[in-house]
């Protein structure tokens, strides 16, 4: 499924001009509730794009959309040439393995695997032996500067540790996309910072690009642009000034 | 009197002529342009009137930058006290902007708008914040923090603000 977008180390301020990602018009309802209305974003690779709002406003479902874990009733999303609307699960479920990286507000890990087993796990999935996986795995965790961690299980650590591990994990596999929820909603300021900083600049370094849902500004000022959603209609504020 | 205070605390210990004060001062508070020669020595001439500094030695020669200065304990007791009284806790509500919004829901103008405009400025300036702290160090990380800081609670108030339109349009309007 890779395209010929061959650099992927993009300078955040000399975007190509083709999109990585373009999603336009997606509506999404849960029974009566219309969680997307009209849904736009566009995501260049190695761009790091905010998704703020309201609660409830639709930022969860317009990441999910967006990652092919939530099929819009209405709209495109291209991703790289496929029409992710119209991929099968099987396509959309070794994109998400292969392409994309993931992280949530609460890390999310296996707790009976050991962190550095954890982090090792999307590549034990996609065929990586055990042990190069895991060599691989601790080089990541180092990157997060959490390898002291490695061999500790995900239930004796601090929750600012589990989301540097989380964050591993959601870049071991090298995706093109991370798509982050509130990465760091269960975090206080300091750690909550660590964690950005980190998942920013390590995704700026591989140029991968990243889809950030946040409600905190200080967290949304480590992307290069945002994109407001209200009422399940986003707008566009710009960025990169 | 926060210049001078500050002096008084740099000349704790250090006996200094002004210029030095003027070059530690740069160093560690002037975040946008040095001070001018012309503000130290008036505020060393308000902090002498006032029994807050005095000149230790006069080297011979001409200028002002020829006294060297101590601080006095009437000076010491200056500083003491402004490190342990409270900041008045400045009203961030920016009263430009609450006036903008309600002038442009009393003229029927789009007052979203007039958030979204200033929403994304206030973010623009954080990312520039962010970006200067990513390269700075822990002294410089402190400073941009502070804005970060508080530029995060007037998008805050932006937020709500926004949030509320309707019901504020609907206030004005009764
Ligand atoms: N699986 C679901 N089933 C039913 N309703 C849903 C589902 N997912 C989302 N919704 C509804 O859709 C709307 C948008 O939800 P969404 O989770 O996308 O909001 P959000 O912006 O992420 O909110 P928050 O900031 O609180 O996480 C809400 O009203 C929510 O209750
Ligand atoms: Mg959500």
């Amino acid at each position: 499924m890779r395209t010929g977008l061959t650099d992927r180390r993009t300078d955040p301020g000399r975007l190509p001009s083709e999109p990585l990602l373009t999603a336009s018009g997606l509506r999404r309802s849960f029974g009566r509730t219309s969680a997307l209305v009209d849904a736009s974003l566009s995501l260049h690779p190695g761009e790091i794009v905010a998704v703020m709002g309201p609660s409830g406003s639709g930022k969860s479902t317009l990441l999910h959309c967006l990652a092919g874990l939530v099929r819009p009733d209405e709209g495109r999303i291209d991703y790289a040439g496929t029409d992710l609307t119209q991929a099968s699960d099987t396509e959309l479920s070794t994109l998400r393995r292969t392409e994309f990286g993931f992280l949530f507000q609460f890390g999310q890990l296996v707790p009976e695997l050991t962190c550095v087993e954890n982090v090792a796990l999307p590549l034990r999935l996609g065929g990586t032996p055990r042990r190069r996986a895991e060599r691989t795995a601790l080089r990541w965790l180092e990157r997060l500067d959490v390898a002291d961690v490695a061999r500790k299980s995900p239930g004796t650590c601090s929750g600012g540790q589990n989301q540097r591990v989380a964050a591993a994990r959601a870049l071991v596999t090298s995706p093109r996309v991370v798509f982050a929820d509130e990465p760091t909603g269960a975090l206080d300021s300091l750690n909550g910072e660590r964690v950005i900083r980190m998942l920013t600049d390590t995704a700026r370094e591989n140029g991968a690009a990243v889809v950030l849902v946040t409600h905190e500004p200080r967290v949304a000022a480590y992307a290069d642009r945002e994109v407001v959603v209200r009422d399940g209609r986003t707008r566009d504020l710009g960025g990169l000034g | 009197m926060s210049l001078g205070t500050t002096f008084l605390g740099l000349l704790e210990g250090h006996p200094q002529h002004g210029y030095d004060l003027k070059r530690a001062y740069d160093e560690h508070f002037a975040t946008k342009r040095p001070l001018a020669y012309g503000q130290v020595y008036a505020t060393l001439s308000r902090l002498l009137k006032n029994g807050l500094v005095e000149v230790e030695a006069i080297e011979p020669g001409a200028g002002p930058e020829r006294k060297r200065y101590t601080v006095t304990d009437a000076g010491i007791t200056d500083v003491e006290q402004w490190l342990t009284r409270p900041e008045n806790p400045e009203p961030y509500l920016q009263s430009a902007l609450y006036t903008k919004v309600i002038l442009a829901l009393l003229t029927g103008r789009p007052a979203e708008q007039v958030l979204d405009v200033q929403r994304a400025e206030h973010l623009r300036r954080m990312r520039e914040f962010t970006r200067r702290k990513s390269q700075g160090d822990l002294a410089e990380q402190l400073i941009c923090d502070h804005a970060l800081f508080h530029l995060e609670a007037d998008l805050r108030w932006l937020e709500l603000t926004a949030a509320r339109l309707n019901d504020l349009a609907g206030e004005l309007a009764s």
